[in-house]
C-alpha cells in the first residue's frame, strides 16, 4: 500500500490560514457536543411529556401523543432534516420565513438540526418513558390514588420517580444515538465533527488520519456518556430494589 | 358507613359483579371471602372508586362513589386501603412513605406528619426501620408499614384486599395481629381474605361471593355453623379441612 501516513497534518496551518487542521477538528467536536446536548435537552423534556401522555386515561391526549410518536419515528431522520431546513421556512408566514433565511447561516443550520434531532429523539424517548410507566406494577397507581392523590400527583410522586429510574439504561442508548445521529446534520452544511473530517480529507488528502481522528472523537464522547449515565444509574438506585443495596 | 346497593359491573359480555347489595355499619368488621374470580377484590375496589361500575350505587359516609361530581381523591383520602402486594413506594424510605400523603394530600406540616408516622410505626412495631427502604424489609414488615401508611390518614374505614395472600406463612400472623388490634379499637373494616381463623375471631359478619354475586351475607356464627348455600358449604369444607 503506497499510502503516506502523516499524523503531523493536524498541526499544519489550515487552508484558510487562520487555524490548524486540529483546530478544525476541535471546532467540529464542539459543534457536535453543542448540537447533541441542546437536542438532548429538548428530546428529554418533550419525550417525558409525550411518554406520560401516552399512558393517561384521556383518550384524546393519549391519541395525540401516539400520533406524535408515530410521525417522528416513522419518517427517516434525513428526510426530517431536509423538511425542517428546506421546506418549513417556505411554509411559514413570509415574514418569519424570511427572517429565518436572512439570519446567520450557521444559526439556521444549527437551529434546524437541533429541532430535527430533538424531536426525532423525543419520540424515541417517549416510547422508553411509556414502557417504563407501563412496567410498574398496576397496584402502585392504585396505591397512590387510594391515599387520596389526584392522578397528576400520583404520576408526580409515585409513578414517575420509579419509571424514570427504570428507563435510565435505555435512555443511555438514546443519548449515545443522538451524538451519532448528529452526523446526519453535515448534509445541510453544518460543520460538525463528521463534516470537518470530510473537509479535512478534501484539503489534505489524508483520509485515514482524518477519519481515525473523527472516530476516536466519537468514541471519547460515547465513553464519557456511558460513564456519566452509569454514575447517574448508581446514584438513583433504590435500596433493596433491582440490585440496589 | 358503607352502603352497596345493586352494584353490577361487566367487561363487555363478561359479568364481574351482579346486583351486589350489602352494607357495613360504623365499627363493624366484615370479611369477604369466596373462590378466586368471584369478584371480591373487584367489589372492594369499587368501594373507593378504583374500579368503576356500570349500575347500582355505593355510598361511603353518605357520599356517592359513582357520582361524577364526587371528589374521589378527597373521599379516598378518608378511606384507607391495604393491598395484596403492599404497594409501598419503593423509592421512598419507610418514613417518607408514611409522610408523603399526609403532607401532599392533607396539608399537614412535615413535623406533624413525621410525628404521626413515627407513632404509627411504633404501634406496628417497626419504629427501628423508619430509615430503611421497602425493598429492605420482609413482606410481613412491608404490609405492616402499608397498614400504618393508611392509618396515618386518619381513615374513617379501612379496606383490606387480600392483605396476607402474598406473604410467607410465618409472616401472616404478624399482619393479622395488627388487623385484629385495629378491629378491637372499633375501626370499620372490610376485609377480603381467606383467613378463616381471622374471620372467626374478629369479624362480625361474613360475606361469601361466587361468580360475581353475593351468595351469603350473614353473621359469622350463622355462616360458619350453617352456611345456607351449597357453594359456601363446599368452599368451607375445602378451606377448613387441611
Amino acid at each position: 500500500m503506497g499510502y503516506q501516513w502523516n499524523w503531523d497534518v493536524f498541526l499544519q496551518p489550515s487552508a484558510t490560514g487562520d487555524d490548524t487542521y486540529l483546530g478544525w477538528m476541535f471546532a467540529g467536536f464542539k459543534m457536535t457536543i453543542a448540537l447533541s446536548l441542546s437536542a438532548w435537552v429538548l428530546a428529554l423534556l418533550l419525550g417525558a411529556l409525550i411518554g406520560v401522555l401516552r399512558t393517561v386515561p384521556n383518550k384524546m391526549l393519549a391519541g395525540i401523543a401516539t400520533a406524535y410518536v408515530e410521525l417522528f419515528r416513522n419518517i427517516p431522520l434525513l428526510v426530517q432534516l431536509f423538511i425542517w431546513y428546506f421546506v418549513l421556512p417556505e411554509l411559514l408566514p413570509t415574514s418569519i420565513g424570511d427572517a429565518f433565511k436572512q439570519s446567520n447561516p450557521v444559526m439556521q443550520q444549527f437551529l434546524a438540526s437541533m429541532i430535527c434531532l430533538g424531536l426525532f429523539t423525543s419520540a424515541r424517548v417517549a416510547e422508553q418513558v411509556r414502557a417504563g410507566i407501563n412496567s410498574l406494577p398496576k397496584g402502585q397507581k392504585n396505591a397512590g390514588l387510594a391515599l387520596g392523590f389526584t392522578l397528576p400527583q400520583t404520576y408526580r410522586h409515585v409513578m414517575l420517580p420509579m419509571a424514570f429510574r427504570l428507563v435510565v439504561p435505555p435512555l443511555t442508548s438514546e443519548f449515545l444515538n443522538i451524538f451519532k445521529n448528529s452526523a446526519v446534520c453535515s448534509t445541510i452544511g453544518l460543520l460538525e465533527l463528521a463534516a470537518q473530517g470530510r473537509q479535512l480529507v478534501d484539503y489534505t488528502a489524508q483520509p485515514y488520519e482524518s477519519f481515525i481522528a473523527v472516530t476516536l472523537a466519537y468514541v471519547a464522547i460515547n465513553i464519557l456518556v456511558m460513564t456519566l449515565m452509569k454514575k447517574l444509574e448508581d446514584k438513583v438506585r433504590v435500596p433493596g430494589y433491582m440490585g440496589g443495596k | 358507613m358503607i352502603k352497596i346497593a345493586n352494584v353490577s359491573k361487566h367487561y363487555g359480555d363478561f359479568k364481574v359483579l351482579t346486583e351486589c347489595t350489602t352494607s357495613v355499619s360504623k365499627g363493624e368488621v366484615i370479611v369477604v371471602c369466596g373462590p378466586s374470580g368471584s369478584g371480591k377484590s373487584t367489589l372492594i375496589k369499587c368501594v373507593n372508586g378504583l374500579e368503576p361500575f356500570q349500575s347500582g350505587e355505593i355510598t361511603v359516609n353518605g357520599i356517592s362513589v359513582g357520582d361524577p361530581k364526587t371528589n374521589l381523591s378527597k373521599l379516598r383520602s378518608h378511606v384507607g386501603m391495604v393491598f395484596q402486594n403492599f404497594e409501598l413506594f419503593p423509592h421512598m424510605s419507610i418514613n417518607e412513605n408514611l409522610v408523603i400523603a399526609q403532607t401532599k394530600v392533607l396539608g399537614r406540616s412535615k413535623d406533624e406528619a413525621n410525628e404521626k408516622g413515627m407513632k404509627l410505626l411504633e404501634r406496628v412495631g417497626l419504629k427501628a426501620q423508619a430509615a430503611k427502604f421497602p425493598g429492605q424489609l420482609s413482606g410481613g414488615q412491608q404490609q405492616r408499614v402499608a397498614i400504618a401508611r393508611a392509618l396515618a390518614m386518619d381513615p374513617i374505614c379501612m379496606l383490606f384486599d387480600e392483605p396476607t395472600s402474598a406473604l410467607d406463612p410465618e409472616m401472616v400472623n404478624e399482619v393479622l395481629d395488627v388487623m385484629t388490634e385495629l378491629a378491637k379499637e372499633g375501626m370499620t373494616m372490610m376485609c377480603v381474605t381467606h383467613e378463616m381463623g381471622f374471620a372467626k375471631r374478629v369479624a362480625h359478619r361474613v360475606i361469601f361471593m361466587d361468580q360475581g354475586r353475593i351468595v351469603e351475607d350473614d353473621s359469622k356464627e350463622a355462616f360458619f355453623a350453617n352456611p345456607r348455600s351449597e357453594r359456601a358449604q363446599q368452599f368451607l369444607a375445602k378451606i377448613l379441612h387441611h
